[in-house]
């Protein structure tokens, strides 16, 4: 399939993530799109390992690498400072894992979505501690293997998109990089719908922690979405909800099989999977009139 | 230069939030805890009333509230928070981090016993055991010299561009009312230059904070915050002398109260020194040649002065409201090692005295000075409380 993006070059080459990494392809398409009227705020996870060793940056803006807990406090004070200056076009952008989003980190965004903070909150959600070497965060999806779950994770995935669109905030979304147009176009929107906390969760497939080939990031991400383990949709002040792109009749059985983190699973284990997915699917499509 | 209508009956607490509005920092994250709440909470009320803007920001948590006052200061504005005891603790990450990140923060902190259990009284252990984070310290005494400490606090971080803690201690100094004299805005407009730092998270300039870094350059950081350091001594010095022209108020970063003669100094920090100055007059009046030594700035420890002023005199007392199982009172160790080596060095006794908050009399301290006079020090704190 092929795509188009107007990209200013604000993420370089050269960083140093696995090669095909979907987060540094993620940190691409976001960063390439807010531009350079823009401040990064990145807590340790890989995200951080990509955006530099000083004096090394892969990213032409400035960047502040806060604690792995404080990303939304970090960039709420960025922004806070600018208003005081009278600064109300610079972009403030905290771009963290899902370890540092939905575990630690969860509370400060929370608290930041509350206040309707203005600033955009990227999640580059890869199901994982991976700069840690794949430990269990709550995004880890039922039954995959990590290295502090090595008999598959027993209760499902914290659902963080319906928490944070459960906050009233102007806009949350879903998106992957295997859907490159429909990430910049969320990216564009939540730039557009200024004056509040604009959430947007990315998948970003990661090659070593799920086990699967270097070349294969952007394929599973696709997969996820056609099986409806993770459906692309967005959400304005927590009640219009739009899908961009569901299930199209692939299974759970077609995902997992490509995943190495899952090969322990048996046929029922499967089965189950699928039961929760669709469960979840039927839920959310509830909410798309 | 003073007037009558700059005087008003205040709390210690209240006598901060007047400094701040007069200060009038662009970012304040705030939480509150018992017994700092009224700073934040007066702060609030002048900012509804339209006395300050700014940027008040309601946090979640004293973690998150310093994480925005880092990066707030960072950006390049003026930024003021308060906490006090579990707050701080909570804070702690962050204040090593601010510190590494150079920004000049103020903050106050109401001193409170930490849990557990449960307390809500005087007890210094919650600021010192923070000794080690990079904040520059002042103990104060009185809601007089809080007003003016956190008057300074803002004129030294902003030139050294280190964070600055200014401290007194729950209830005695934060809930007592006194009539405080309060610095007009011309005054503190003339103190007080804008913040205009070169170096900031700014687009324009391009700059990052926090990347890591091989191990020299970490070394070399740490190194260069401990000549940061070290400059504070001076410039802290000068800022209260500054402030003294401008206000008529000063302090130095450390007080000297009737040592002339004496062969017997005690030394203490905070509310404590109010008590040993009374204790010093009756004694002096029963002939008993005694002095009081009165730590302000507690970090950096001012080595060099101490070993000054304490050299050739007999005995020191220590008195420390703090407590750090396994090694006793934070005041009493900083003072031995500082006289270590010392050509004519005191004999020290350390006493630990007030813990917890409870109360020590002017009595109480004349008797320890007698105990103290008559018998040869351990080598560790002996509790007195
Ligand atoms: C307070 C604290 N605890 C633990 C760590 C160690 N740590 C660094 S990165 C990381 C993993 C982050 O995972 P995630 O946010 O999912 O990002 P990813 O590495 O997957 O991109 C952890 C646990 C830390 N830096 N700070
Ligand atoms: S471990 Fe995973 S997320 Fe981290 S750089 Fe490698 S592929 Fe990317
Ligand atoms: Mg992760």
């Amino acid at each position: 399939m092929g795509y188009e993006i107007q990209e200013e070059k604000v993420f370089n080459s050269g960083h140093a993530a696995c090669p095909g990494c979907s987060e540094a392809l993620a940190l691409r398409f976001i960063l390439n799109t807010l531009g350079k009227d823009a401040i990064a705020v990145v807590p340790p996870s890989c995200i951080a390992i990509i955006s530099g060793p000083q004096p090394l940056s892969s990213m032409s803006i400035p960047v502040y690498q806060t604690t792995l807990e404080a990303s939304a406090a970090s960039a709420a004070g960025i922004k806070r400072a600018l208003i005081s200056k009278g600064n109300n076009h610079t972009n403030v952008v905290a771009i963290a894992g899902d370890g540092g989003t939905y575990d630690i980190g969860f509370q400060a965004l929370s608290a930041a979505a509350e206040r309707n903070e203005d600033i955009i909150y990227v999640c580059l959600d890869n199901e994982g501690y991976m700069n840690t070497g794949t430990q269990k965060s709550s995004a880890t999806p039922s039954m995959a293997f990590t290295t502090s779950t090595p008999a598959g994770k027993l209760s499902p995935k914290k659902n963080v998109p319906e928490i944070m669109v459960a906050h009233n905030i102007p806009y949350m979304a879903t998106a992957t990089t295997g859907y490159p147009d429909d990430l910049v176009r969320k990216v564009k929107k939540a730039m557009e719908i200024k004056g509040g906390l604009r959430f947007i969760n990315v998948l970003t497939p990661c090659l070593a922690g799920w086990g699967v080939p270097d070349s294969a990031g952007p394929k599973t991400s696709r997969l996820a979405v056609q099986s409806g383990i993770y459906p692309l949709y967005e959400v304005e002040n927590g009640e219009t909800y739009t899908l961009n792109y569901g299930p199209n009749g692939l299974s759970v059985a077609d995902y997992v099989a490509t995943q190495k983190r899952y090969r322990h699973l048996s046929p029922e284990d499967v089965e189950l999977l699928q039961a929760e997915v669709n469960h979840d699917w039927e839920k959310l499509q509830k909410k798309f009139k | 230069m003073k007037t009558d209508s700059n005087r008003l009956l205040l709390s210690g607490n209240h006598a901060v939030s007047h400094a701040v509005r007069l200060v009038k920092p662009n970012v304040m994250p705030v939480y509150p805890i018992t017994p700092q709440t009224p700073i934040l909470e007066l702060i609030t009320e002048f900012h509804a009333a339209g006395e300050m803007t700014g940027e008040i920001m309601t946090m979640e948590s004293e973690h998150s509230a310093m994480a925005a006052a880092i990066t707030a200061s960072l950006t390049g504005v003026r930024v003021f928070t308060a906490t006090a005891s579990q707050g701080l603790l909570l804070m702690h990450e962050m204040l090593h981090y601010a510190a590494g990140a150079r920004a000049p923060i103020v903050m106050f902190n109401v001193n409170r016993t930490l849990g557990s259990p449960w307390g809500f009284w005087p007890d210094q252990t919650d600021s010192l055991a923070q000794r080690d984070t990079g904040w520059i310290q002042y103990y104060c005494e009185n809601g007089q010299e809080s007003h003016d400490t956190t008057l300074q606090a803002f004129r030294v971080a902003e030139q050294i561009l280190l964070p600055a803690m200014v401290i007194h201690e729950a209830f005695y100094v934060s809930h007592s009312m006194e009539a405080v004299e309060i610095a007009t805005q011309e005054q503190v407009d003339a103190y007080l230059p804008e913040f205009n730092p070169p170096h900031r998270l700014d687009p324009q300039i391009g700059e990052s904070w926090g990347n890591t870094v091989s191990q020299v350059m970490f070394q070399n950081h740490r190194r260069d915050m401990g000549d940061a350091m070290e400059r504070v001594l001076d410039v802290a010095k000068k800022a209260d002398q500054e402030l003294q022209d401008l206000v008529g108020r000063g302090y130095g970063i450390h007080e000297q109260y009737r040592c002339e003669g004496a062969e017997f100094i005690i030394t203490t920090m905070g509310s404590m020194t109010g008590t040993a100055r009374d204790a010093v007059d009756e004694l002096r009046a029963e002939g008993v040649p005694v002095g009081l030594l009165k730590i302000k700035l507690f970090r950096p420890f001012p080595v060099a002065d101490v070993r000054e002023i304490l050299s050739g005199i007999a005995k020191v007392m220590v008195l420390d409201r703090n407590f750090a199982p396994g090694t006793g009172g934070i005041l009493y160790q900083e003072l031995k090692a500082a006289l270590y080596g010392l050509k004519g060095a005191p004999e020290i006794h350390g006493y630990l005295a007030g813990v917890g908050g409870t109360n020590i009399s002017p009595v109480n301290i004349k008797d320890m000075v007698h105990s103290a006079i008559g018998e040869k020090p351990v080598a560790h704190s002996v509790w007195k409380g």
